[in-house]
């Protein structure tokens, strides 16, 4: 494929091949609108679906059945006649233009591609850019050794690979069961999970247990943790964790009961539940709410997917966590909405194409509520104490962001400012939820008054050697208010 | 407020930047109570994302005898608000990539030689290099400001926050003043949070919606709201000391301590200030990159990890309104500084001082009267 | 520490599939589809990095291009992702031990 021409115009640009993505971009592209689907990875599938057209873990019974359910997003999407462009990083998107010539708003699209950056435009954006791993902030979390849980299942998917040596895994979320199981059928070597689960949470989602116990795909998630259960060393009511070694990682202590204990490791997987990937939604310029169920920002969006940006929807995790089958149809719906305010279909027949998929989202959601207030990390595991490191990239303590506070910064764009943190490469996905509760616990606020980063674009890190060849647009914004 | 409710400031401060931040201090130094109401937070907008270039390097010449005064106080800064703000001197460069741009850069220092300034010269090809060895070949020469340097701007702006509260001053934050009013020797001071304040005098450091503020006693001025963009680097190993421009295009290009390198200059994207918000322009931001690309081969490879853009005032004849209002008395502004105001902080809220409190500064501010706008 | 699963080092096509790279110099060997990062923890290496903050050691975490603590130096070419780009025959990876620390 040759590399993004920027005078190519698409109706509709889905950023993000997981589910949501996939199922956008068949979707509207099978109702006859030109659509590109860009993606950071050279394989559809997500994060979710990492690999599913290539994995070398053949035996299906070791990534489980829900996890082959995404090969089947990929048939609709080759049939749709819908542009794939893999590798691709996206690290921009511009708002609508208020003050465009001909009255529509296209959006320009900055993306990289084979080392070369160049600006697309497109009339309507979908973004499915899907969750990551909610920080797991423990003192000794940067040592190498300690990965997050869902690095080790890319890994797991992307090359077989699994760990070996002293392996332990800690934290709560369905996702750490999962892998659990999925270690089991490949006959990894685990040592023992560290249950962080906090015990008031069952009193708490007890009362859930029966919408749960309804949703036709939530229910295997208990199984399979009972299973692992059976099956592997599993040390509940974890208070405290942290991370030892020099240089690397040697150790596990963990407190149980008011006892501290130590583990030998040579390796520690972290998890303790995903938030929405929202860095290119939030740059993009999209209102976003704290969510106090899930204890996340996620960016506000109508029943469609919309946002607060004219032209720009939000679909799957990204929008809020709901999972790969929520996030299929509610890249449906997205497209669905997409074609209606691009002219394609009427709201009549938008609204009747929708019925289904709005079942079937409605279904995919049934037992979220117990799922987010069982895996509610404690606040010990989202507030960390003042030797942990809170940023990775800059390398800033819960202690220097609390002291920051003292001094002043209200929020953490100031204690951005004033401390960097969040300003490294990663630009705050791994220390912003954190940032935001540590903030709001020392000032005694609620997260929402405290906020969020303002991120800004690029979302990803591109040479300098690339933006000084972008190309020049026609849809330069110069004219508007070039001095 | 319960926080205001038994303090009755002398002096309101409208504006939680570097300037009404530097006026509070001053005031707070002679034992005048002060107020700065601030709509957001302190240094959220110009003062707390721009540059940080400390430069008398270039300026207007109406400007230098404030900006070499100013100088003096930067390079004592820690004795000023108790903090160094990061300030490092190790100079400003204005790079001529041509016999001609030289040329222009001996022409001006030709002009403030006449005018009894010395700090600025000209360097030939050899002592270019030897300042910034990393600079492309064909660069010529350059204007050199030796003591100039460059600073931390949120930390500054909130040094200066911090010592005048430890002198006294109170902030507000979060309320923006809708409305102001004198009545009977004293000004009311309306925020849109419900608030009123009331004080015999009042500062106008508003930045960017300072002329909503001037509007509302009389005094429209032409101010023009721009967002210059900046973008910056991931860390790089050290490799440049000064502050580097170029005469012939938009530049602004320092590598601070901790190895990033900030990339600006004042190209502009663009900014809607009801909103709070700045829209990037990457073709300018291009621009920017291929600037650097030519004069610096050695960032060729260099990643950009992020880019952003401030919201500023910026006045048609590029220089700031500072001075008593000419239709209200015990109103005095201090604003416009058109996206070069932060090395000028320091010595403007002194002067913003001296006017209040001793009804006169010592330093030439008569370009900079409001009075140059009147119909 | 990770190893391969034996189903899949045993696999016919095993050989086929094999990548020679170099990591710091060494020859290294990887499977067709590892990224740099997971070709990094194939061959025993955990750490790719210090900082250039205070020099801790780092490894991959994320493996999703959301960390950037697998930066590694590809081809010549510094601060890449490891999780993000492909190993690829005749890859020259080397670590950044060291080698962008700069004062603070």
């Amino acid at each position: 494929m040759s590399a993004p021409n920027p005078k190519v115009d698409f109706d509709i640009a889905v950023v993000g091949s997981g589910p949501a993505g996939l199922a956008a971009a068949a979707l509207a592209a099978s109702k006859g609108a030109s659509v590109v689907l860009l993606d950071e990875q050279a394989e559809p599938g997500g994060q979710i679906y990492r690999a599913v057209t290539e994995t070398p873990v053949r035996d299906r019974k070791v990534l489980g059945p829900d996890y082959w359910h995404g090969a089947e997003l990929l048939g609709p999407l080759r049939d749709s006649g819908a542009v794939h462009w893999p590798g691709t990083t996206v690290w921009s998107v511009a708002r609508p233009r208020e003050d465009a010539p001909d009255g529509h708003r296209p959006l320009q699209i900055g993306l990289s591609r084979n080392g070369a950056a160049a600006m697309l435009t497109v009339r309507h954006v979908i973004l499915a850019t899907g969750a990551l791993e909610r920080p797991f902030p423990i003192p000794g979390w940067t040592l190498p050794g300690v990965l997050g849980a869902g690095a080790a299942q890319v890994l797991l998917k992307t090359s077989g690979l699994v760990p070996a040596g002293a392996t332990v895994m800690a934290g709560s979320g369905p996702l750490l069961w999962l892998l659990a199981w999925q270690y089991l059928q490949a006959g990894a070597r685990i040592d023992a999970i560290l249950d962080t689960t906090p015990k008031e949470n069952w009193r708490a989602a007890l009362p859930l247990l029966p919408g749960f116990l309804r949703s036709p795909y939530l229910g295997k998630g208990m199984k399979l943790m009972l299973d692992v259960r059976r099956k592997l060393t599993v040390i509940g009511n974890v208070t405290a964790l942290r991370a030892e070694g020099d240089g690397a990682l040697k150790s596990v202590v963990y407190t149980r009961n008011g006892t501290e204990h130590r583990l030998p490791a040579d390796t520690l997987l972290l998890h303790q539940g995903v938030v929405p990937n929202l860095n290119l939604a939030n740059a993009t310029g999209c209102a976003q709410r704290w969510d106090g169920q899930q204890r996340c920002w996620r960016p506000t969006t109508d029943a469609w997917g919309a946002t607060s940006v004219e032209g720009v929807s939000l679909a799957g995790d990204g929008a809020g966590i709901g999972g790969a089958r929520a996030a299929e149809e509610a890249g449906r719906l997205a497209a669905l909405d997409a074609l209606h305010r691009l002219g394609r279909i009427g709201r009549e027949q938008r609204d009747q194409a929708a019925a289904p998929f709005r079942a079937a989202l409605d279904r995919a959601l049934t037992g979220r509520a117990f799922l987010d207030t069982l895996y509610t990390p404690a606040e010990a595991f989202r507030v960390p104490a003042d030797d942990t490191i809170v940023c990775r990239c800059e390398e800033i303590t819960a202690g220097a962001v609390r002291e920051a506070v003292r001094l002043g910064c209200s929020g953490p764009n100031q204690a951005k400012s004033f401390l960097r943190c969040g300003m490294g490469p990663c630009q705050g996905r791994l220390c912003g939820p954190t940032v935001t509760e540590v903030i709001a616990a020392e000032r005694g606020v609620s997260p929402a008054e405290v906020g969020y980063y303002r991120l800004r674009p690029p979302v990803k890190p591109i040479t300098l050697a690339e933006l000084a060849a972008l190309p020049k647009t026609d849809a330069d914004i110069d004219a508007v208010f070039k001095h | 407020m319960t926080a205001t409710v038994s303090f009755r400031p002398d002096v309101i401060v409208i504006g939680g930047g570097l300037h009404g931040c530097s006026a509070a201090l001053h005031l707070s130094m002679r034992g005048v109570r002060v107020l700065v109401l601030e709509k957001d937070h302190v240094a959220r907008h110009a003062s707390g994302v721009n540059a940080g270039g400390v430069r008398q390097l270039g300026r207007h010449v109406a400007e230098v005898p404030l900006s070499v005064a100013s100088m003096a106080l930067w390079h004592r800064i820690g004795d000023l608000v108790d903090d160094d703000c990061g300030f490092e001197s190790h100079g400003q460069i204005k790079v001529a990539e041509s016999e001609a741009e030289l040329e222009t850069v001996r022409a001006r220092v030709a002009e403030l030689n006449a005018l009894g300034f010395t700090h600025e010269e000209v360097v030939g090809q050899d002592e270019l290099r030897a300042l910034v060895p990393a600079i492309a070949d064909h660069c010529v020469g350059a204007l050199v400001s030796r003591g100039d340097g460059a600073a931390i701007p949120f930390r500054t702006t909130f040094a200066f926050r911090r010592k005048a509260i430890a002198l006294g001053a109170r902030f507000q934050e979060g309320g923006t003043v809708t409305r102001l009013a004198r009545k009977n020797s004293l000004w009311s001071v309306e925020t849109a949070d419900g608030n009123r304040f009331e004080a015999p005098v009042v500062v106008n450091a508003a930045g960017a919606w300072a002329d909503r503020i001037a509007a509302q006693v009389g005094e429209p001025v032409p101010l023009e709201v721009i967002a210059p963009m900046l973008m910056i680097t991931a860390r790089v190993a050290p490799f440049i000391k000064p502050v580097v421009g170029a005469t012939g295009r938009t530049l602004s290009f320092k590598q601070f301590p901790n190895g990033t390198v900030l990339i600006g200059g004042g190209l502009l994207g663009r900014a809607v200030r009801d909103e709070n918000r700045t829209e990037l322009d990457f073709s300018q931001v291009s621009v920017n990159a291929r600037t650097v690309w030519d004069l610096f081969p050695c960032m060729r490879g260099a990643t950009i990890v992020r880019s952003w853009a401030g919201i500023e005032a910026r006045m048609p004849d590029q220089i700031p309104v500072i001075g008593p209002s000419g239709t209200e008395p015990d109103l005095y502004h201090s604003f416009g500084f058109s996206a070069h105001g932060f090395q000028l902080g320091p010595i403007v809220g002194r002067i913003t001082a001296d006017l209040i409190t001793g009804g006169s500064t010592d330093l030439p501010i008569a370009p900079f009267s409001i009075g140059r706008f009147a119909a | 520490m990770f190893r391969r699963l034996p189903e899949i080092e045993t696999a016919a096509n095993a050989a086929a599939q094999a990548i020679s790279f170099t990591i710091d110099g060494r020859p290294a060997s990887a499977r067709a589809g590892d990224s740099v990062a997971a070709a990094l923890l194939a061959n025993g290496i955990t750490a790719c990095r210090n900082t250039p903050v205070s020099g801790a050691a780092r490894g991959p975490y994320c493996m999703m291009g959301v960390c950037f603590d697998c930066l590694v130096t590809i081809d010549g070419t510094g601060n890449r992702q490891g999780c993000q780009v492909r190993v690829a025959p005749g890859m020259a990876v080397e670590t950044q031990n060291g080698k962008r620390e700069v004062e603070r």
